[in-house]
């Protein structure tokens, strides 16, 4: 495993630039998922770019770390990583995505190289992960396997069938991620259907549970850091986030942006807070 | 009469693959003693993973498994595994590509008593309409091996239903043609025929029971064994229609969607003949072991002759 000397300013600001990658998809294309891409890019940075033994080259590698991006609408964050990763080129991605035959379907799709299973239907990807988890441990390999959900998305019962499972066979290899956002299409979640007792819930299927900051990277990195040093249960980090995070006052922590395609004024907008956001981090 | 179900036929070939190769998993839902998987789990253990009552569960969790080189056979009542777990099926299974085979036990109205929530009469359709699955159901005990033997070899997803009860056999352990995805075809597609009789499944034998029937009243009748019901083996359906007056698809389905309606397509689309499908009703079907509700419906060799006989007049 080539693993780099953990940066946190690095990734912060790398975390920032794939938000704009992510935004020249979304416009060009005319659609994508911009807020849930914003709030969960930190997560899959640090998963990407500290975490995870998964490059280009080992990508065929059964000892490889596993990863389901289980709430597959924030593909677009996902491709912008995946290109950044060198699994393809960015610029093939932003002028192709969701275009006429195009293979970056609107949702990850794993015909494409670095992605490991279809997603998009939401609820997957933690059963999956699962099979993935249990499989690695049956071979003696040392992968661990990492899926990220959304908040929205812990209200299908079939993700509950999954950390049922993983609680019962104590799958120290499996590591979730809920991007704790807090909004979904139709408003609040606790309005639509209230997970307030998340942390809870989760511990009693037999989980380790981790809160953090989800749009920190050095705490992402910490959390990650933590889940690897359990041996005996599944971890899951809430990764509390904002959703829209680094677009600025326009977009964060609004419901509409949970799909909404910006303007070309917004987009100058969006630019700028993340231009913004990326001079202080680079001055702190 | 044969005392074994063709769901312990598909337990005694995983057994013995599975000393031999690791891989072979068997995942149940609360369902290794329905799927007469029991001896397996007790043989290999660490080869036997039990989920619960959970069908989705199951069939993401083996769709992991599969992506991660292993072989999983998932064991469930086809009504719950091809309708509850169905997008698992459709997105982690077909869409995914992963090699996972899906067993539908105690299929059809293998539970007749049990009421339409374990009846599977809508499995064929649900199945087939997904791209990159595949869809058999065997007659009896040998083609049952025989088709797992093939389904080892290969590392595309399935769907494989059977029934709960031993059938009669209609083939032996030394006189069972098998050709992965060709129809085992009885009688003889180059004569001229009367009727041409596709069945599939536990209809087969009745289908078998029908051209005897008809054979003595001077009507012959070839019979097509269609256990590959996707893919379809069209050019046996072709030269089945082709060297008879009538087509009669006999299947244990609803009567949309099933093996008929695409023996239909295929018949319309290639050498235009009657077709007469033969199936459950698009209804509640009636309360009672499957044989009493099978002779209720004329899905037995009597009924299927007298079909047969009716339409040709």
């Amino acid at each position: 495993m080539n693993k780099q000397e953990f940066d946190a300013k690095a990734l912060t600001v790398r975390s920032l630039e794939l938000r704009k990658v992510v935004l020249d998809m979304i416009m060009k294309s005319g659609g994508g998922h911009i807020g849930g891409d914003f709030s969960v890019m930190d997560t899959l940075v640090t998963l990407y770019f500290d975490q995870m033994n998964i490059s280009p080259e080992n990508q065929d590698d059964p000892d490889r770390d596993y990863f389901i991006m289980s709430k597959g609408h924030s593909v677009e964050s996902y491709y912008a990583v995946l290109a950044a990763k060198g699994f393809f080129e960015t610029e093939t991605v932003v002028n192709e995505f969701s275009q006429f035959g195009s293979r970056f379907i609107g949702h990850p799709n794993n015909e494409l190289p670095g992605i490991e299973m279809n997603s998009g239907s939401l609820g997957h990807g933690l059963p999956v992960s699962v099979g993935m988890a249990l499989a690695c441990r049956k071979e003696n390999r040392a992968s661990r396997v990492y899926t990220v959900m959304g908040d929205g998305e812990v209200a299908e019962g079939s993700v509950w069938e999954g950390f049922m499972a993983a609680g019962h066979y104590k799958l120290a290899n499996l590591c979730a991620v809920v991007d704790r956002n807090r909004l979904q299409i139709s408003g609040a979640t606790e309005q639509v259907m209230t997970h307030e007792n998340l942390h809870a819930q989760i511990e009693s299927f037999g989980w380790n549970v981790i809160e953090t900051d989800g749009n920190d990277i050095a705490k992402l990195h910490e959390a990650f850091e933590q889940a690897k040093t359990v041996t005996d249960r599944p971890t899951c980090i809430i990764a509390n986030t904002v959703k829209g995070y680094g677009g600025g006052e326009i977009m964060e922590n609004k419901a509409a942006w949970h799909h909404h395609v910006p303007n070309q004024e917004e987009y100058d907008q969006i630019v700028k807070a993340l231009e913004a956001k990326k001079e202080g981090v680079l001055h702190e | 009469m044969n005392k074994i179900p063709n769901r312990q036929a598909i337990c005694e070939t995983l057994m013995a693959h599975a000393k031999e190769d690791r891989h072979i998993y068997a995942l149940c839902s609360d369902s290794r003693g329905s799927a007469s998987m029991t001896p397996f789990f007790n043989a290999f253990p660490e080869q036997s993973i039990e989920v619960g009552i959970a069908e989705q569960n199951l069939v993401s969790i083996a769709a992991g498994m599969a992506h991660c080189g292993e072989k999983p056979y998932c064991f469930s009542p086809a009504c719950f595994i091809s309708t509850r777990s169905y997008e698992q099926a459709k997105v982690d299974v077909a869409y995914s590509n992963t090699n996972v085979k899906l067993i539908g036990i105690s299929g059809g109205i293998s539970y007749g008593e049990l009421g339409m929530s374990h009846h599977s009469a809508q499995d064929i359709a649900a199945m087939s309409a997904i791209p990159n699955m595949r869809v058999y159901l065997p007659s009896d005990r040998f083609q049952t091996a025989k088709l797992i033997e093939s389904l080892l070899q290969d590392k595309k997803p399935a769907y494989v239903r059977v029934g709960r009860n031993p059938v009669e056999d209609i083939y032996s352990e030394t006189e069972c043609p098998f050709e992965m995805d060709r129809a085992t075809v009885h009688g003889d597609l180059e004569a001229e025929n009367d009727v041409a009789i596709i069945a599939c499944g536990e209809m087969v034998r009745p289908a078998l029971e029908a051209a005897k029937l008809l054979q003595d009243k001077g009507i012959k009748a070839v019979v097509a064994d269609m256990y590959c019901v996707k893919p379809l083996d069209q050019d046996t359906v072709i030269k089945a229609a082709k060297s008879a007056k009538l087509v009669i698809t006999v299947e244990e389905h609803a009567p949309y969607g099933g093996m008929g309606s695409a023996v239909a397509v295929t018949v319309g689309e290639n050498c235009p003949k009657k077709v007469i499908t033969m199936a459950l009703p698009d209804d509640h079907v009636i309360t009672g072991k499957s044989a009493a509700v099978f002779d209720y419906y004329g899905l037995n060799g009597e009924g299927i002759a007298k079909k047969a006989v009716e339409v040709l007049k």
